[in-house]
């Protein structure tokens, strides 16, 4: 179980907005986090990850605390180690593919798999640049779960999937989500996408 | 022709470039990140060299090191070091004079990579060292060699805060920009012209490598 409940202020176009989300997320639920453009669902991801400090909560998983601003309290990203799919994926352009997975993990055979899962296996010695964007995208979601993560944190994760390619990795993805029992939470814009994949949602408005 | 000041000037830009990347890659991490009066202010004081007359500069320093008092004093007398005239007080009046050409393409380039770079490196659990060194240094490579080229090639070319500094001490202080000058009051055209086609032509070379590591692409130095 993670327990999030935080107030964070947002510069927006029309002034400034405050996004205010208080919500239990139980252990193995993938939900979906959906609304309007810039209500700040990036920024939410972020907080739980420890890239952005909000300016009051808590954020707590079943025995640790990863945030309480009035306690002071503030774990470093770092000491969480969220699995985070950026909507930009965020890829290393110095890496390869086979490099990335490398950066976050040891385990050759994890790598192998996850390799195969998103059918980059013949692209290992590929830096992004030589990748297409559905590429991209699958190397993105690959890296976050190399770490094994409890928390998966996914910003638009399947945008640059064709729909063939869409239905077969989220087969996978939910049996990878299932072994490793983590926790999912994922942005998107599309309402079809993750039917059979989500199975709570959240609305931030 | 006596080559010394070539050796000299050559030696001066090497240290200074070494110094320089030690110093500046560490600090201008720092200032990339974030903005504070503080750092404001110390970056006005690394971009100063670049609109103050050498002169001025190297004055303050002759002041500041001068052996009969203050610092230099000091100095002198604890740890028996003299900057004023001696090569020692070359490489410090040259970390200072190009600084800003060190310092200024790296602070951009770091700015300039995505957030989210760091981020997804921090989110693998690694620190923000190891981020630094796998993932931020890498991708500001064309940067990083920019700043390298551009330190030694304007080390190659200081004239006034070197004078001011070292004076004209053969083999010590006098570099090729100093015999340059020292040449031509003698009317020595012939060794004035010699050391003077020596630094044209490796600054050329210098300024053509800039070029080519950007991909032909001109970069301001404090871009």
């Amino acid at each position: 179980m993670i327990s999030v409940d935080i107030e964070k202020k947002l510069k927006a176009y029309q002034g400034q907005q405050i996004l205010k989300v208080a919500r239990q997320f139980p252990v193995g639920s993938i939900t979906k986090i959906y609304g309007p453009s810039g209500v700040g669902k990036t920024t939410f991801l972020k907080i739980i990850a420890g890239f952005i400090k909000p300016e009051k909560g808590v954020i707590k998983t079943a025995d640790i605390t990863w945030t309480d601003t009035g306690k002071g309290i503030f774990l470093p990203p770092q000491n969480r180690m969220t699995g985070f799919v950026f909507q930009d994926y965020a890829l290393f352009p110095n890496m390869t593919v086979q490099q990335h997975m490398q950066y976050a993990t040891d385990d050759a055979t994890w790598i192998t798999r996850l390799l195969n899962i998103g059918k980059l296996e013949t692209m290992t010695q590929h830096k992004p640049q030589y990748l297409s964007g559905g590429q991209q995208q699958r190397l993105a979601i690959l890296r976050a779960l190399a770490i094994k993560p409890k928390l998966l944190l996914m910003d638009e994760p399947f945008s640059a999937l064709d729909p063939e390619m869409k239905t077969a990795l989220i087969y996978e993805l939910k049996s990878i989500f299932k072994e490793l029992g983590a926790t999912v939470l994922i942005v998107s814009h599309n309402p079809q996408e993750l039917e059979g994949l989500a199975n709570q949602e959240l609305l931030i408005a | 022709m006596d080559f010394t000041p070539i050796w000299l000037t050559l030696k001066l830009a090497g240290i200074t470039t070494l110094i320089l990347l030690a110093v500046g890659l560490p600090v201008a991490w720092w200032l990339s990140k974030g903005r504070s009066f503080f750092k404001i202010i110390l970056e006005a004081l690394i971009t100063m060299p670049l609109v103050l007359p050498p002169s001025v500069l190297g004055f303050y320093l002759l002041l500041a090191f001068t052996p009969q008092h203050g610092l230099g004093k000091w100095l002198q007398q604890t740890f028996d070091v003299q900057f004023v005239f001696s090569f020692k007080g070359l490489v410090l009046a040259s970390v200072i004079y190009s600084m800003p050409f060190m310092i200024g393409p790296i602070k951009s380039a770091l700015q300039q990579l995505p957030v989210s770079l760091s981020e997804a490196s921090f989110s693998l659990g690694k620190t923000k060292w190891q981020t630094f060194i796998y993932v931020q240094l890498p991708n500001i490579r064309p940067s990083l060699l920019t700043a390298i080229i551009l330190t030694f090639a304007h080390t190659l070319g200081e004239f006034g805060v070197v004078l001011m500094i070292g004076g004209n001490i053969p083999n010590i202080t006098r570099v090729a920009s100093i015999a340059v000058y020292d040449a031509v009051e003698q009317m020595d055209y012939s060794s004035a012209n010699a050391y003077s086609f020596i630094l044209f032509s490796i600054t050329f070379i210098l300024v053509i490598a800039v070029f080519v590591f950007n991909k032909y692409q001109a970069k301001s130095p404090l871009e």
